[in-house]
């Protein structure tokens, strides 16, 4: 299968005050058409902002985004508008990712007569959406805050697929709803991959999400890819120690499981100019001074790429 | 299941038609046959008239202030006596068939000079509010919108401002530059920009952040449009109520700056300069200070009001 999106050592830093934050550094990865990757990592390791960088709502400080084999790093006004008809994107918070004036049909419809679509096909455009993302037609001319998160989760949806886009970043669409209504959102993204042909990179911290929805995973840390793979792969042989502790982690219902949950010490380190080497060292309970020189992500087995130096000595040992 | 979407799809047709097919439809398909609010969009015109026109308050608001400023055109007209035409025989009497408010101490009719009167306090009210409205919204917008330096340089200067009473400052400017209507208006005008500003700021700081904005980046809507359309919109509502609010406090500012005589000067009837005069006769004839003070206190009142019910009528969430 052909890649749609290929990502070679993006990096985006942001200035600050206390000096350069590296929020996304040094990564490099691909999607294949038609299927979905993970992005898991905590919160502030930097998946948010890949995300936002792939689709150009903020710009990469360096390396390279190349779609369908095209390079789309750096685009002018002309090549962005064109580009956002590809990829678009589902924002986390319902709440706050819809104009609290705006009516359901008139976010609906906005990229469509932004996109310079004629009146009666915007309204059935529009109507379509609608069908597609099930919202019911009575709740066209209601208000965002008339809506229950869900529901509303539906009209973003609906906004980003206005375009007919190929490429949708999900930005963990499901962690503000709750468990009931996160399987219904993430079922019709399923369904909606299927029919429309869609390509999703999930941004989640959700293990179980996760693991429901993608077919490769990357897991980030500080800015950094630390393991790449298939998802199978990858939950039945993490190699990345912090793979490990975040796989640890997702609480199980079987009661006769063995717990064997691993704690990491200390916190995560800041990305503000970062020092070189392993960035995961001074959590990681395997760390040594080979740790220290620069982690850089590498084929351990087929398909399966992680960032570590000692990943062949630890997992003989494990 | 086809049945019922039909049956739903037939009462908003009807209803359609009902309205003038402006589609303008109520998300509770079809109920009742009575005109309601649920009917129309809110944010739109016909939705803010209609909530403002039933809310009792506004409307006594409205009738009031329309009702005044009609008297004040036509007192000229209406009034047996001009405003500064002596009566000296009548100085200081009470109600009367002659004079329906009494004479002040000149013999002056009070009806006809509170009725003519009403021009400079409404004036001096609406007039400043736009001043420091306009200058403000902007400066307000640009500061919160930049950010950085831009902001920095705004606010502190501003921030010099709001460091004073608004009505010291007013007065200080008044004593700089002389009384007089348009002073009055300049003093009060320029002493309220930092009020506007600091709202709007506030406004447009929090709704910059907004995932909305994003959104409307990430669908190609030119920045022109994200500011006219989705920015603006969503921070006008609490300026379009402090506008109202800030026309009654105008007001009665300028009565107290007229009290204190750095207002309009006589022999012109602004309200709080006739207050000024009467004040040495409160206690012989109180009718010389409750009759402008009755009316400073209608006027403030109707304006509060309408901006009462403007703040709820210009909320979405609070549809009824």
């Amino acid at each position: 299968m052909s890649e749609l999106m290929e990502v070679k050592h993006l990096k985006k830093y942001f200035k600050s005050p206390r000096g350069t934050v590296h929020a996304v550094d040094d990564v490099c990865f691909s999607i294949e058409k038609g299927t979905t990757v993970g992005l898991v990592g905590e919160s502030g390791c930097g998946k948010s902002t890949l995300g936002r960088t792939l689709i150009h709502l903020s710009e990469s400080t360096d390396g390279q985004i190349l779609y369908q084999g095209r390079d789309v790093t750096r685009l002018n006004k002309k090549e962005l508008i064109e580009f956002r008809k590809h990829a678009q994107i589902i924002f986390q918070d319902p709440y706050s990712s819809l104009d609290p004036r705006q009516t359901v049909q008139d976010i609906i419809s906005e990229p469509l007569l932004l996109a310079k679509y004629g009146k009666d096909e915007v309204q059935r455009r529009a109507r379509e959406l609608m069908d597609t993302v099930g919202i019911e037609k009575r709740l066209r001319m209601s208000y965002p805050h008339e809506l229950d998160g869900g529901r509303r989760q539906r009209v973003g949806i609906a906004r980003a697929l206005a375009l007919n886009p190929e490429f949708i970043v999900c930005d963990e669409p499901v962690s503000s709803l709750d468990v009931s209504i996160q399987a219904q959102i993430l079922n019709l993204l399923m369904d909606l991959q299927e029919e429309l042909g869609l390509t999703y990179l999930f941004i989640t911290h959700d293990m179980s999400v996760v693991r429901h929805i993608s077919k490769k995973i990357c897991v980030m840390y500080l800015g950094q890819m630390v393991e790449q793979c298939e998802k199978k792969e990858l939950f039945e042989h993490p190699l990345h120690p912090y793979t490990k502790a975040l796989l640890s982690a997702i609480p199980t219902t079987d009661i006769h499981a063995e717990k064997r949950r691993i704690m990491l010490k200390g916190e995560i380190t800041s990305p503000i100019n970062p020092k070189p080497g392993c960035r995961f060292a001074a959590r990681c309970p395997y760390a040594k001074e080979s740790c220290n020189e620069p982690a850089t992500l590498r084929e351990v087995a087929p398909g399966h790429l992680v960032a570590c130096a000692r990943a062949e000595e630890v997992n003989c040992m494990a | 299941m086809s049945r019922v979407e039909n049956v739903g799809a037939e009462k908003e047709v009807r209803r359609e038609k009902r309205h003038g097919g402006h589609g303008k439809m109520g998300h509770h398909g079809g109920r009742g046959c009575k005109k309601s609010s649920e009917s129309l969009k809110p944010g739109s015109l016909a939705y803010i008239w209609h909530s403002i026109s039933h809310n009792k308050g506004a409307v006594m608001g409205m009738v009031l202030i329309v009702l005044i400023v009609l008297l004040s055109v036509l007192s000229p007209y209406l009034c047996r006596w001009g405003y500064a035409e002596l009566d000296v025989l009548n100085a200081k009497s009470g109600p009367s068939l002659m004079h329906l408010l009494g004479c002040d101490e000149l013999g002056r009719d009070l009806l006809s000079r509170v009725l003519y009167g009403a021009r400079y306090t409404l004036y001096i009210g609406l007039a400043a509010t736009v001043l420091s409205a306009v200058i403000g919204v902007t400066l307000g917008a640009i500061a919160g919108y930049f950010g950085g330096l831009v902001d920095s340089c705004v606010m502190r200067f501003l921030d010099v401002f709001q460091a004073f009473p608004q009505l010291i400052l007013a007065m200080a400017f008044c004593a700089v530059f002389g009384s007089g209507l348009n002073n009055c208006v300049a003093a009060l005008g320029l002493t309220g920009i930092a009020g506007f500003a600091r709202l709007m700021r506030a406004n447009i700081l929090q709704i910059r952040d907004m995932e909305y904005i994003e959104a409307s980046v990430s669908i190609n809507c030119p920045t022109r449009k994200i500011i006219t359309g989705h920015i603006i919109p969503n921070a006008v509502s609490p300026i379009i109520v402090e506008i109202a609010m800030s026309i009654s406090r105008n007001g009665l500012a300028s009565s107290s700056l007229s009290f204190l005589g750095l207002g309009v000067q006589p022999p012109y009837p602004e309200w709080g300069a006739m207050l000024a005069g009467a004040r040495n006769h409160i206690r012989d004839c109180p009718h010389m200070v409750i009759v402008p003070g009755v009316f400073i206190v209608i006027c403030v009142l109707s304006f509060n009001l309408i901006g009462d019910a403007l703040r709820d009528a210009l909320d979405p969430k609070l549809k009824k």
